[in-house]
């Protein structure tokens, strides 16, 4: 097709016509196709990850995704450990929401061990307090992160500058800005400090003020709009058949979360609606996003509201050196900001867990479902689309 | 949750059932039969989203315990069905025809476990660890101390520490250790 612009046909269409498939044989020698190596670093790639592409002219034919850079064998670390010596090496199988890992792995052996129900109830609302922070600052890089993509910079440095402010409450919260090790078995390791809710409240209302701007800077952008409109599109027949979950699904109209399905802690008692949208491709992954980043504003202020002003935060557990479970197995999931986000976990009667398997969204997401995802995109398209299904390395290589 | 697994005891020779939750089942089945029950489960008990697939290495008994994780977002249970394979020429029935991800997961457990899943894709490729030569890393009896011991070389310099007492050194370098804090200590 003639560029009414260029007033001459781009080099791109003299190219052959596409024929490759998924798993045929592409002859690099036929010099009709190019492999290129996207990441591990690249600025363009979420973490250390690397995405292998055939490509023909711009467009991908073929990919494959190469994951490893970042494997420490967790879960082995994990099951030759005890049981509290887990902690501060789970809570690294996912940098993006370390505490989602706090809350699984503390609640698998609560309920291995039968002290789920003597979690206190101002812990609860502590531990829900904290993974709502998470996926707060989480969203307020991945939300203005997706504008990133299309070399919408000016976002992200908002996103970040507000990110350290959820971490700086994080960090009065429990000592730490990233690493918090705040869920432990039995309840939370500290109470709210004097002025935290103040505090907070200060910080939310920055953020609301950002939701306004992130609104006009991405969603009114004629670039954003044009380039995420249609691509990389989910169809609700996809998300059993790849296994989709979060704000992927809901992206697309199947209406999954984990806090809704399946209530854990106090989240039955807040009011809240997940967000959709039907069409399925990157604009409305990132405006489903977009929405629930006014939820989780939304979510904390609640949560403040409603948990009690003091209460016991630990319920009286065994000596944690010679803490030892029944033979058990469990999963226990939660909804985290990318998703479905669950933990298997087995015990022999031993001192240490005999099995420790984390099911991270990105497993199915940055794998089998971005492979063939990329099939056909223009190369220019890859970092959007990965970031649009919020990949996470680390929680694939455990 | 408990009829649909009395319904399906007899004919997937259901030997051993435990309810970990009011919504969480684990069912044990041989492994002949473990695929046809996944599959009986996703066709017709609308057990659509499968959550993810699992090993177990029971090295006492020699047996690896192979974990099926499956959701139903109707009714919002979970069933886990586990079958036992032979830790010897550990093989299974491969399910990647039943949902896309399956072969990521057989792929990681032939890598780290050594499980052959004949017939799945790209099973032979290496996933996390490239270029590995040792036992599946998985395996209980892959010692990683003693890998790493003898992979790396120790960093000259480098010493072990009781990290109370370092920390003692460090911060109070001229205070006498009282007899209070050596109580303590014990």
């Amino acid at each position: 097709m003639i560029n009414k612009f260029l007033g001459f046909e781009p080099d791109k269409d003299k190219l052959p016509s596409l024929t490759a498939k998924i798993g045929d044989d592409i002859d690099l020698s036929s010099h009709k196709y190019q492999k290129i190596w996207l990441g591990p670093n690249h600025p363009g790639v979420t973490g250390n990850m690397a995405v292998e592409l055939w490509v023909q002219g711009n467009t991908v034919v073929k990919a494959k995704t190469h994951v490893g850079y970042l494997h420490r064998g967790f879960e082995k670390l994990i099951e030759r450990r005890l049981f509290v010596q887990g902690f501060p090496t789970s809570i690294r199988m996912c940098v993006a929401e370390p505490d989602t890992n706090e809350y699984l792995i503390a609640t698998c052996t609560e309920q291995l061990s039968g002290y789920d129900k003597a979690v206190p109830e101002m812990a609860k609302w502590l531990r829900m307090l904290s993974l709502e922070m998470a996926r707060l600052q989480g969203l307020l890089r991945g939300v203005p992160g997706q504008g990133g993509t299309f070399a919408l910079g000016l976002g992200v440095q908002w996103g970040v500058y507000l990110r350290d402010l959820i971490l700086d409450r994080f960090e009065e919260l429990t000592g730490a800005r990233v690493y918090h090790m705040y869920i432990i078995p039995g309840g939370v390791r500290g109470l709210l400090p004097d002025g935290f809710k103040e505090r907070m409240e200060d910080n939310l209302r920055d953020i609301d003020d950002f939701i306004i701007r992130i609104r006009k800077l991405m969603f009114h952008n004629s670039v954003f709009k044009k380039r995420a409109k249609g691509l990389a599109r989910i169809t609700p027949d996809m998300v059993d058949k790849y296994g989709i979950v979060g704000t992927n699904a809901r992206g697309c109209g199947v209406k999954r979360d984990v806090r809704k399905d399946h209530p854990y802690l106090h989240y039955d008692q807040l009011d809240f609606d997940p967000p959709t949208d039907t069409d399925g491709d990157i604009y409305a992954r990132t405006w489903v996003r977009w929405q629930e980043l006014i939820q989780t504003v939304d979510l904390i202020r609640q949560i403040m509201a409603k948990m009690p002003e003091k209460g016991d935060i630990k319920a009286e557990m065994p000596n944690v050196l010679h803490w030892k479970i029944p033979k058990g197995e469990t999963y226990v999931r939660l909804e985290s900001g990318r998703g479905e986000y669950g933990m298997y976990y087995v015990t022999d009667g031993s001192a240490k867990p005999r099995r420790v398997n984390l099911r991270g969204p990105s497993y199915t997401h940055a794998i089998a479902l971005l492979e063939d995802m990329l099939v056909g995109a223009d190369v220019a398209d890859v970092h959007a689309i990965m970031v649009s299904l919020q990949t996470c390395p680390p929680e694939i290589e455990r | 949750m408990k009829d649909l697994i009395e319904k399906l005891t007899e004919d997937f020779k259901i030997s051993d059932v435990v309810y970990q939750r009011p919504d969480l089942a684990f069912v044990t089945v041989p492994k002949g039969v473990a695929i046809s029950l996944v599959t009986e489960l996703r066709d017709f008990e609308g057990f659509s989203h499968f959550v993810m697939m699992s090993c177990v290495d029971w090295i006492e008994e020699g047996k690896f315990q192979l974990l099926y994780l499956l959701h139903n977002p109707k009714t919002k249970t979970d069933v886990g069905v586990k079958t036992f394979i032979d830790r010897e020429n550990a093989e299974m029935a491969s399910a990647h025809h039943l949902w896309k991800q399956v072969w990521t997961y057989q792929r990681e457990l032939k890598e780290a476990f050594g499980i052959d899943f004949p017939g799945s894709p790209r099973v032979d490729e290496n996933f996390v660890v490239e270029g590995w030569t040792e036992m599946p890393h998985m395996r209980r009896d892959f010692n990683t101390k003693e890998y790493s011991q003898n992979t790396y070389f120790p960093r000259p310099g480098r010493e072990t520490n009781d990290p109370a007492e370092y920390m003692r050194k460090k911060l109070y370098p001229n205070e006498p250790i009282t007899a209070k804090k050596q109580d303590n200590d014990k």
